[in-house]
């Protein structure tokens, strides 16, 4: 207990600091930090230029290329569509809306392999949506488009789960003090309803991204997985562990691992300033 | 009776043209979000069903006799009856410290718990093939003892707790934070124990939210399928959970007993979804209402 | 601009919030709505505005029917009691937010907006502050912002919703008699809702009592106050005490007294109630004359300008307060225990009908 006294900033009757603090940080170190920092202690076998050689020869850069592109793309797509679904679940009633609202969080709860192989049926050339797609010259199982399908799908909650708090929490008055003096309806959304939204909004886009550059499950059943074409960074690593490749697989793991760690700082930010931005400078 | 109902329309319709939108922007809206929500979330939802019960009943049911399949429903089982309950544990401990104390690091703890959220499924698999794979640095001692942690079922263990790490904890951390600590300290000066406290006040406070973690937490240690993967080496029969069965039994063209399998995984997740929504009204009237503008309620008459 | 309110009635469901409420504002007037909460004083104020719409009758501005018509053709400049500024726009920003939403063809020059900004800024003493954030001021200066941000669209009237309802009581004072400078300045015809009396009587030209979606009274703050129209009226506007009794020729013989009346008082058949304020109560200490009540001192509170003496009766055991000045207080020397004969200077009495009721 005595060097935990150290630690504390404020002296608390309340017991257990020490206990609760020391088992929290101990297990999460044990399960979480001592592993991944083994990550990159064995990346540092390897020597610079195999380092760099690794991670930018033409099958990785594709991979990257095609994770970090239909993760973005996933994003703006959830971005829009997550705010329309937000908008309308708060503002809006209608039949089954209470069932929507409880669906909109499947993507967090299905488990990643069944989301795969669903929606490689689903939109696969003889599938209930991908027999219609296939005429119009759009395939998308087994191409690019289904790692971009997968990716939207596995990102949907997000941009509505983080919108939707901040337009529930909005003051009608504002609205009303906006048509008062004299703001149309689209005015009042761009200029006074807006600007409220954005930093969840971005928020929600940014943990959309950063789910999907991670996501594996989901994508290998669609992807196709074919090299330089339509496989992602999380498969080539699987490739590269399956041939028994670990500094391969180390190395790229990193690159994502250190994408990761950006992505998290960034929404921490994203956080930070919705949460700071109308207070004092 | 009728003019009173036209009365109300009107009125619905002023209401609307000051701060709601035209009646067909409102629909417009709508099917936008439905057709979007259709495509990406009913339409696979059904289809997890349709494809299972393609050919029937009775082949719907035939992957339940395999062997190998039950292999799979108990090694699942095992997994998430380690993981969710220490993670539990992590939880409420992290949660404690955070939310009664003030401490230097406070911030950075918050942060960092999410990590394994942001880390790709597939490199927390990795980070323990490289510490107790046969080349990992305990690799060679493991072998010499004869103990297995990877390609067995302590790997599959280890990344599950990995994944599922903080999902109690951060449903735990926002609610007791913004709970305080003065009933605690009131219990605690009363001459309650610290455990006492914690039993009595703390945890009835807590408990909602305390459940949907362990559900949310259960329900992703059971389905987590990047992470297994990498750990867990296939062995049909032996190393194989339900998430992975599904793949083996897709990859083998047998997309009606991967269905079938897929839609065990699925009813699991319908549940948690039930669970939470349940738990959503139960805990929070107050969230539950707090869409009152919206609502077509008295606004604030004086 | 003159308003006509005509027979307006409102109801959200089965509550009926306005019920057939007539009221005509003259042009420069300032009016307060005063009543407690729930009167329907505010959707008054909101039907006014266009931000609800009556269920019956009509609403003439300026002798024009407006019953059907949009926000932006009224014209009306409308203080929200939670001020409802754009957080995320500075002061500046939020004050020329109606200018800068004007169709193109209409809207000033930027110089122009700029201008008109900082006279308003001037006007309501904030110069120094345009480029501050909304919460990053007072609760009175974002009042006052609230304010310039409704003037700048220069409406033809200024509807106020308890606009000084969240702030502290000294504040409030301060700005309600700015208030009523400003309007004496401006003479926007104005209408303030309020359910403080004080704020009421002090700044409008006239006071609308309303009570359960109907006015009570209507008239100037002296009227109201010294020539109640009904019972509310009268126990709304400042302390009272009321006597229940019946009139003997034209002494009034209490049998009953009580400051508030208890619910569902059980007396039946018509009877009268009568009401005197505390300072309308004349103390001797000895009897004089019939019409006199005997009571016994029970506190004295001697702080402040007038000292508040708080009786009881001696028949009927009910409180009965007293405001004395300071010079009959020292007069009569009471003491706690002191016995005291009561007759009233000024009272009004009400005919009650049936079962009393307030």
């Amino acid at each position: 207990m005595r060097p935990m006294a150290l630690v504390l900033k404020q002296p608390s009757v309340l017991p257990g600091f020490g206990l609760t603090l020391g088992f929290a940080l101990f297990y999460f170190s044990l399960i979480v930090l001592i592993p991944l920092s083994g990550l990159f202690i064995k990346t540092s076998t390897l020597t610079w230029s195999q380092f760099v050689h690794t991670v930018t020869e033409p099958r990785a850069l594709a991979s990257y290329r095609l994770t970090f592109g239909a993760s973005f793309l996933g994003a703006l797509i959830n971005g829009f569509f997550g705010s329309v679904v937000a908008w309308v679940l708060v503002r809006y009633r209608f039949p089954g809306r209470s069932i929507v609202d409880a669906l909109v969080d499947l993507p967090f709860a299905l488990p990643t392999a069944v989301a795969g192989i669903t929606l490689t049926a689903i939109y696969s050339s003889n599938g209930w949506i991908g027999q219609y797609l296939e005429p119009l010259g759009l395939k998308i199982a087994f191409t690019p488009l289904g790692v971009l399908v997968a990716l939207t799908f596995i990102g949907l909650p997000f941009v509505v789960r983080t919108v939707q708090p901040v337009l529930q929490d909005l003051d009608k008055e504002v609205e009303e003090a906006a048509t008062t003096l004299g703001a149309s309806r689209w005015q009042t959304v761009r200029a006074v309803i807006m600007p409220e939204l954005w930093p969840a909004l971005l928020t929600g886009m940014a943990m959309a991204f950063a789910r999907s550059v991670g996501e594996y499950g989901s994508v290998i059943f669609i992807a196709g997985n074919m090299p330089l074409k339509s496989e992602i960074t999380p498969l080539l690593i699987m490739t590269k562990l399956e041939q028994y490749d670990y500094a391969g697989a180390t190395a790229l793991g990193v690159v994502m691992l250190v994408a990761s760690f950006l992505l998290v700082l960034m929404i921490n930010l994203l956080q930070w300033w919705s949460s700071s931005r109308h207070t004092a400078r | 009776m009728s003019t009173e109902i036209a009365t109300t329309v009107k009125n619905e319709e002023w209401k609307a043209s000051l701060t709601g939108e035209s009646t067909w922007v409102r629909w417009t809206l709508i099917a936008l979000a439905l057709g979007y929500l259709t495509l990406f979330l009913f339409v696979p939802l059904a289809a997890v069903f349709a494809e299972a019960l393609k050919n029937g009943l009775e082949s719907y049911f035939a992957p339940f006799q395999d062997p190998d399949t039950l292999v799979a429903i108990r090694l699942t089982f095992i997994a998430a009856a380690l993981a969710v309950p220490l993670n539990l544990v992590f939880g409420v401990a992290a949660a404690w410290a955070i939310a009664k104390f003030e401490f230097i690091g406070k911030q950075l703890l918050i942060t960092i718990i999410d990590i394994p959220l942001a880390v790709s499924p597939v490199i927390s698999g990795l980070i323990y093939v490289l510490l107790f794979g046969a080349q990992g640095w305990v690799g060679p001692w493991l072998i010499e003892h004869d103990i297995k942690i990877i390609f067995a079922l302590p790997g599959i263990v280890l990344a599950t707790i990995f994944v599922t790490v903080p999902f109690i904890a951060r449903e735990l951390i926002p609610l007791m934070q913004s709970q305080g600590r003065e009933e605690e300290e009131a219990a605690f000066t009363l001459g309650a124990s610290g455990w006492q406290t914690f039993i009595h006040v703390t945890l009835p406070n807590i408990k909602w939210s305390l459940l949907y973690g362990i559900i949310l937490c259960n329900a992703r240690a059971m389905g987590e399928f990047g992470a297994v993967s990498v750990v867990s080496g296939h062995i049909r029969g032996l190393t194989n959970t339900l998430p992975l069965h599904v793949e083996i039994l897709y990859n083998e063209y047998n997309a009606v007993g991967a269905f079938a399998v897929a839609s065990l995984l699925t009813l699991l997740a319908i549940v948690t979804l039930i669970v939470k929504t349940v738990i959503e009204r139960k805990s929070g009237p107050a969230q539950s209402a707090h869409d009152p503008a919206w609502s077509p309620q008295p606004g604030s008459p004086s | 601009m003159s308003i006509q309110v005509e027979h307006v009635t409102k109801r959200f469901g089965t509550f009926t919030v306005l019920n057939d409420v007539s009221l005509h504002v003259q042009t420069g007037e300032l009016i307060a709505l005063l009543g407690p909460s729930g009167c329907g004083k505010t959707t008054l104020l909101r039907i006014l505005a266009g931000l609800e719409r009556p269920d019956e009758g009509k609403i003439l501005l300026h002798g024009n029917e407006v019953t059907d018509r949009q926000i932006t053709d009224r014209r009306v400049g409308f203080v929200f009691q939670h001020y409802a500024l754009f957080r995320h726009m500075t002061v500046a920003e939020n004050v020329s937010f109606g200018l800068r939403v004007l169709p193109k063809a209409q809207r000033p020059s930027p110089d122009k907006i700029q201008k008109k900004v900082n006279d308003l800024l001037a006007l309501v003493q904030l110069q120094a502050m345009a480029d501050r954030y909304p919460n990053q001021l007072s609760g009175g200066q974002r009042q006052r912002v609230a304010l310039a941000r409704a003037l700048a669209v220069e409406p033809k009237m200024l509807l106020l919703d308890e606009p000084f309802g969240a702030l502290d009581t000294k504040v409030r004072k301060e700005l309600r008699r700015w208030l009523r400078r400003l309007h004496d300045e401006l003479h926007i015809t104005s209408i303030l809702v309020t359910h403080d009396q004080e704020e009421a009587l002090e700044a409008a030209d006239r006071v609308v009592v309303m009570h359960q979606g109907r006015i009570e009274q209507a008239g100037t703050p002296e009227e109201v106050y010294e020539h109640p129209a009904t019972p509310f009226v009268y126990r709304f506007l400042g302390d009272v005490n009321v006597f229940h009794g019946r009139i003997a020729h034209d002494e009034t013989v209490h049998e009953e007294m009580e400051r508030e009346l208890p619910p569902g008082a059980d007396s039946s058949g018509e009877h009268e109630v009568t009401f005197v304020r505390p300072h309308d109560l004349e103390l001797s200490p000895t009897r004089t004359t019939t019409a006199q009540l005997e009571a016994t001192v029970r506190f004295v509170i001697a702080a402040g300008s007038r000292v508040r003496i708080e009786l009881m009766s001696k028949d009927s055991s009910q409180t009965i307060e007293v405001e004395l000045t300071k010079e009959r207080y020292r007069e009569l020397k009471l003491r706690q225990g002191d016995v005291v004969f009561v007759h009233p200077k000024q009272q009004q009495t009400f005919r009650m009908p049936g079962p009393s009721s307030g």
